[in-house]
């Protein structure tokens, strides 16, 4: 062991700046979702394969033009969908279950200062996924139209939609609970989204009520300018606001940090 | 060292629906350590965390240097480390990435390598937290405490499941931080812990503080000390008696065991053996049993266990 003079310890305490703490821990908290095998395969590896596969082989019928045109949109959806909510609901469920969230709470970092690093995590983790997927994409033949502050807004606003539900899930259920869930949910959002399948194939009463899920307004909206090259999907924007502040409200009234 | 509290805990009571985890606890802790001591369930940790800001007391007062840990948490928080009894790592990250995070938190950290060697961290390597030893976990805990330079330390039975070698390290650690003006809270079940620790010990029970001092008081408090010694059976114990100090009993339990309860010292051990001297007894076996900080605490809170 090392003898250590006295007044080592003497106090000397202090928060640092809280840009530099909301720095570290969106560093931090990058790092643990990019080190993790499961989060990958969720966030990169099916968001791609799904892309090259079904733009590729002709197994869903997508309507007229190029597959990887109405693809590409729907596939920007899920990717939004695997960081946001389900990647970040597992991750966070966990955190809470092995006191990770406990602990920061007593640190110098704020409860929202914790929360605004998750938000700069998942952005980042979204860019990332946007980057490889468009040129992706484009290797694929993919021809987007429309307008790019259009597509940013739908991003943010289903970011903001899935993260709400993700949070509320992780706050509320058991960890294991919201593995299960987070997965089940991610699974049936892609099939009944929008994403790869249309949600013309569906009958109609059913067509109905899938429009109204936060992926399929999303993928929806992406749709409508990239393919389409409409203007502001306003619609689709509406539905993705009202999941966002339902979903965000729901999850700072119940959820708990430990 | 300054004199005011670092911690008042004033008839704290603390709910888990229909179970009272806390019930009317009085509790002042100055500077320096205080081992917070009590069977599983008495209600230490739920005191602790009161004073860490996790709970939000049902009634009573919690005031943590001066700050209410619930209401003013933004300007307690840096000011203290927390240690809690398992967890608060993520399961990825490596210890001394977890550790220099933290510090990255505080406006002056410790020397985060030294910290790492001090604590036999540097063997981690490039292990994730997941797959560190149940020891190895503690003492990144513990580091994790006090690398932002708190002036008050809270540590959550900090030893527990620690091998012989860990524990004297923590031990060590704690006392360089009274040393240097680091007041500490420990809860613990090691009564030789807070024995070889603590300036002041409070024993808890059933949620409330039920005594309070430094150990040698506590020892001293409780019941008498005790003196054994074996010799011929039938010894005129009233004649024994009469030699003795006033306040002392004895009585032979078996033929030929006898016991003297009462307050022990080197006079009383003189006495004993002049007095067998004089009755031509070789006392065999003497015995003298201080009365430890178990004792007392068993005598307390009672010998049965506890779930």
């Amino acid at each position: 062991m090392t003898t250590v003079g006295t007044g080592t310890y003497a106090p000397k305490p202090g928060a640092a700046p809280l840009p530099r703490m909301i720095a570290a821990q969106a560093v931090l908290e990058t790092k643990m979702l990019l080190r993790n095998g499961e989060q990958l395969l969720l966030t990169v590896v099916i968001p791609t394969l799904l892309l090259v596969l079904f733009s590729t082989v002709d197994i869903v019928d997508t309507g007229a033009g190029e597959a990887v045109d109405f693809l590409a949109p729907g596939i920007l959806a899920l990717a939004v969908m695997s960081t946001a909510f389900t990647g970040q609901a597992i991750a966070t469920g966990f955190e809470r279950r092995y006191g990770v969230l406990k602990r920061l709470a007593s640190s110098p970092l704020p409860r929202w200062g914790l929360m605004a690093a998750k938000t700069v995590s998942v952005l980042v983790t979204e860019i990332l996924q946007v980057i490889l997927l468009t040129v992706i994409a484009f290797a694929l033949g993919w021809s987007p139209q429309g307008n790019p502050f259009a597509v940013l807004l739908l991003l943010i606003l289903g970011t903001a939609a899935f993260s709400g539900l993700g949070l509320l899930m992780a706050g509320t259920l058991k960890a294991e609970a919201t593995l299960a869930a987070a997965n089940l949910v991610f699974l049936l959002l892609l099939v009944g989204g929008g994403v790869i399948v249309p949600l013309d194939k569906f009958p109609s009463g059913a067509e109905d009520v899938l429009g109204l899920l936060p992926i399929s307004a999303l993928s929806d909206g992406l749709r409508d300018v990239l393919q389409h090259g409409a203007g502001m999907p306003w619609g689709d924007l509406g539905i993705l606001a009202v999941w966002a502040v339902v979903g965000l409200a729901a999850a700072g009234r119940f959820f708990r940090w430990e | 060292m300054r004199s005011e509290p670092v911690v008042q805990v004033q008839a704290l009571v603390k709910r888990y629906g229909t179970k009272t985890a806390v019930d009317g606890l009085d509790l002042v802790a100055t500077a320096g350590v205080t081992a917070v001591l009590g069977p599983n369930g008495a209600g230490k940790t739920t005191t602790v965390e009161t004073c860490e800001g996790y709970r939000r007391p049902d009634s009573g007062t919690v005031r943590v240097l001066g700050l209410d840990p619930v209401t003013e948490s933004a300007a307690l928080r840096p000011r203290i480390g927390v240690m809690l009894q398992s967890g608060g790592v993520y399961s990825g990250a490596r210890a001394d990435e977890m550790l220099r995070h933290v510090a990255a938190l505080h406006a002056h950290p410790l020397d985060v390598d030294a910290l790492i060697e001090r604590l036999g961290l540097g063997s981690c390597g490039r292990t994730s937290y997941r797959r560190l030893s149940g020891g190895q976990q503690q003492r990144l805990a513990l580091a994790m405490a006090v690398v932002g330079r708190p002036e008050l330390v809270f540590l959550d039975e900090p030893t527990a499941g620690l091998d012989p070698q860990a524990r004297r390290a923590t031990w060590d650690l704690v006392h360089d931080l009274r040393r240097d003006g680091v007041s500490v809270i420990l809860t613990t079940h090691h009564m030789d812990e807070a024995e070889q620790l603590a300036d002041d010990v409070a024993i808890i029970d059933g949620g409330r503080v039920i005594a309070q001092g430094s150990p040698e008081q506590l020892c001293r408090g409780g019941a008498e000390n005790t003196l054994r010694f074996t010799g011929r059976p039938g010894l005129d114990v009233g004649s024994l008696l009469k030699a003795l100090p006033a306040d002392c009993t004895a009585a032979e339990l078996t033929p030929g065991s006898y016991r003297i309860v009462g307050k022990v010292d080197p006079q009383l051990l003189a006495t004993v053996t002049s007095w067998c001297a004089q009755h031509g007894v070789m006392p065999e076996r003497i015995s003298v049993e201080r009365h430890t900080l178990e004792d007392v605490f068993l005598e307390l809170t009672g010998k049965e266990l506890r779930s």
